[in-house]
């Protein structure tokens, strides 16, 4: 049987199918959200069902999640993306004691059990300052696309960026520029405070098992050099750590269909 | 909740204004009160009507904001912008506000209501003798205070008769609370917050406990169905800061997404009803003993509320505690830590602390939270 996972972030519409018989990922999508998100969720879906080949009307079972997930009208069930992140780490790392997830709009850090099973989490504050978000500002301000920030942050000597919000962030940052500071040096700054803003959080569940790292940020580098040096231990990342949550939704969605046919 | 004596407490609710504006033009005094800490026996001993104030709604915020910091507690800026917009009926037809000291936002905020003349009962930290001493010279005080202004005689007869009186408006409140210890509950936690909230304001408390009495009848009697999927639903228990009719829109989205808040441990649900006050002992040292005993955050240690709710997830077989902290109320949320810590490793349930206002702003975050949380049951 094949099924689907769509998670429909802030920032990107990802779409999962997924073959429960040889328990396999068939096709994976990411594409940008804009501004309606059930559309973003439709079009993932219809994306990766043609790369998989696969007609939308045969999926035994399509499981929504992210915060679009209230939006999507052809879906089975919808899901919080923290159980789904849940799902998808310990099917892609069987290890995980912790998993860490920084989105478009917030992070998170999930705390498994010996099963994979939820056993806690925490989210961040109404405030963007530890997510992609922050980083998508900072793009704007340093005139510099995401793939380069991160080569940029490695080059730099980190200067310390002490403001907790993106908002005032951007003013210091702006200030730090006139003053003459380096854009190496800011990106570095900024890439670290976001690290010691996630470890902070990640710190206060009691370290266990692997940890692994998910959600877009996962797909610099130099983000996960840095957050394993901050945390002083090996981080797992996915081939594409932005699908974590849609994969997660699509293993949600084997399991309903199990439990149907029982 | 289709029940006669539930619409009646409503219906009543609506001629409150008017029952306490005839109740002062026959002579009657009104003294409004803002926290749990104030006894309203010693008011009744006094001849006048202790009501609650408004204080859970976010229309009076931004007037308050023109005052006071927009970090601080919403419900002390709900309070204040009440006073600052002459829009609350009870506050209007207060002769008297009795107010204590119980956190630092309240205190201070207290020195600039000068809306109504106000007594303010300083209130000790520490539950041990020395504070109850202090704490039966502050109701001490209050009594003089009340003899005076209103000129009467408080005696330890009427004081009695007060406790008395207040005793069974706790029994007959946490009559009906405790109907939702059964499985499935046949009252849900929205209803609890209308049906605690609006009995507060009732000027007659004879006339609130035969309301409380009638529905914890009828609901007590309703053959509730099972197999309507409502007793597998996750029971909650919610503790932490105050809630009301205006500030319950946590409880709201628990129910939405699917849980069944059975408890509700705060100011007005069981931190209220839980302890009765001693009627044969000396009624002063009596009140301020129950009432010290009170398990709000402000007192360092705390360890009432750990008792309270290791009691409470037993009686109500509770699946989960969510600890609800009002933003910018640092006492909660710094024992929040020590609240996980202890529903997770000695109770072994799971735990969510929500931090949020009174705003509509932060919903789908909440809802992430909340889902997640009810998902991991």
């Amino acid at each position: 049987m094949v099924v689907a996972g769509v998670d429909v972030g802030s920032v990107a519409a990802k779409s999962v199918v997924f073959d429960t018989a040889q328990n396999k990922v068939l096709a994976g999508t990411a594409i940008p959200t804009g501004w309606n998100s059930a559309e973003a969720g439709k079009q993932a879906l219809s994306i990766v069902c043609q790369t998989a080949q696969i007609p939308m009307e045969s999926l035994a079972a399509v499981v929504g999640t992210g915060y679009g997930r209230v939006s999507l009208p052809f879906v089975t069930k919808s899901v919080t993306e923290i159980t789904c992140h849940a799902r998808g780490a310990t099917w892609l790392f069987p290890e995980t004691g912790i998993v860490m997830d920084i989105g478009g709009q917030d992070s998170k850090v999930i705390s498994l059990g010996p099963q994979g099973e939820v056993q806690d989490f925490i989210m961040n504050d109404k405030c963007a300052a530890g997510t992609g978000r922050f980083l998508q500002v900072l793009s704007g301000i340093l005139d510099m696309p995401l793939e380069e920030l991160g080569k940029a942050a490695m080059d730099g000597k980190p200067v310390s960026i002490s403001s907790m919000c993106a908002v005032f962030a951007e003013t210091e940052i702006v200030g730090l520029l006139a003053t003459g500071t380096s854009p190496q040096d800011i990106a570095a700054g900024v890439y670290l405070s976001i690290v010691k803003r996630t470890c902070a959080l990640a710190k206060r569940i009691a370290p266990h098992g692997e940890w692994t790292f998910s959600g877009g940020l996962a797909m610099s580098p130099a983000f996960c050099h840095l957050l394993s040096q901050e945390l002083g231990a090996p981080v797992n990342v996915a081939p594409e750590p932005q699908l974590m949550g849609a994969l997660g939704a699509a293993l949600v969605a084997s399991t309903l269909i199990k439990k149907q046919r029982r | 909740m289709k029940c006669a004596s539930y619409e009646a407490i409503g219906t009543a609710f609506e001629q409150n204004v008017l029952r306490l504006n005839e109740a002062k033009a026959a002579g009657k005094k009104v003294v409004g009160q803002f926290c749990l800490y104030t006894p309203s026996e010693i008011s009744l001993a006094a001849g006048a009507i202790p009501v609650s104030l408004c204080g859970t709604k976010n229309d009076s915020i931004p007037a308050a904001e023109e005052f006071l910091p927009r970090a601080l507690c919403p419900l002390i800026k709900s309070s204040f912008g009440f006073g600052v917009k002459d829009s609350c009926a009870y506050l209007a037809a207060s002769d008297l506000v009795v107010a204590d000291t119980t956190c630092d936002g309240k205190k201070k905020m207290y020195e600039l209501f000068d809306f109504k003349p106000l007594f303010m009962l300083q209130l000790p930290q520490i539950q041990d003798d020395d504070a109850l001493a202090y704490w039966r010279k502050q109701f001490q005080k209050l009594v003089e205070h009340l003899e005076k202004t209103f000129n009467v005689t408080i005696t330890e007869e009427k004081l009695k008769q007060a406790i008395r009186l207040m005793n069974r408006e706790r029994l007959a409140l946490k009559a009906v609370m405790d109907l939702a210890q059964r499985k499935p509950s046949p009252i849900t936690g929205q209803e609890m917050v209308e049906i605690y909230f609006k009995t507060s304001f009732f000027p007659d408390k004879e006339v609130g406990i035969k309301m409380l009495q009638n529905l914890a009848g009828e609901l007590g009697a309703m053959d509730i169905k099972t197999g309507t999927g409502k007793e597998s639903a996750p029971r909650i228990l919610i503790t932490g800061v105050p809630i009301g009719v205006g500030s319950h829109k946590v409880v709201k989205l628990v129910e939405e997404c699917g849980g069944a808040v059975v408890c509700l441990d705060n100011c007005s649900g069981y931190k209220k009803t839980r302890m009765l006050v001693d009627e044969n002992a000396e009624p002063l040292s009596a009140l301020a003993e129950r009432y010290l005993q009170v398990p709000c955050a402000v007192m360092s240690p705390n360890p009432f509320r750990y008792d309270a709710i290791t009691e409470m997830v037993k009686d109500f077989s509770v699946d989960a505690v969510l600890d609800l902290t009002w933003q910018g109320c640092q006492t909660y949320a710094v024992e929040s830590s020590s609240l996980k810590k202890y529903v997770q490793n000695s109770l072994k349930l799971p735990f969510l602390q929500i931090e949020t206002d009174y705003s509509e702003t932060d919903t789908e975050q909440l809802k992430v939270r909340i889902e997640a949380f009810l998902e991991m049951l």
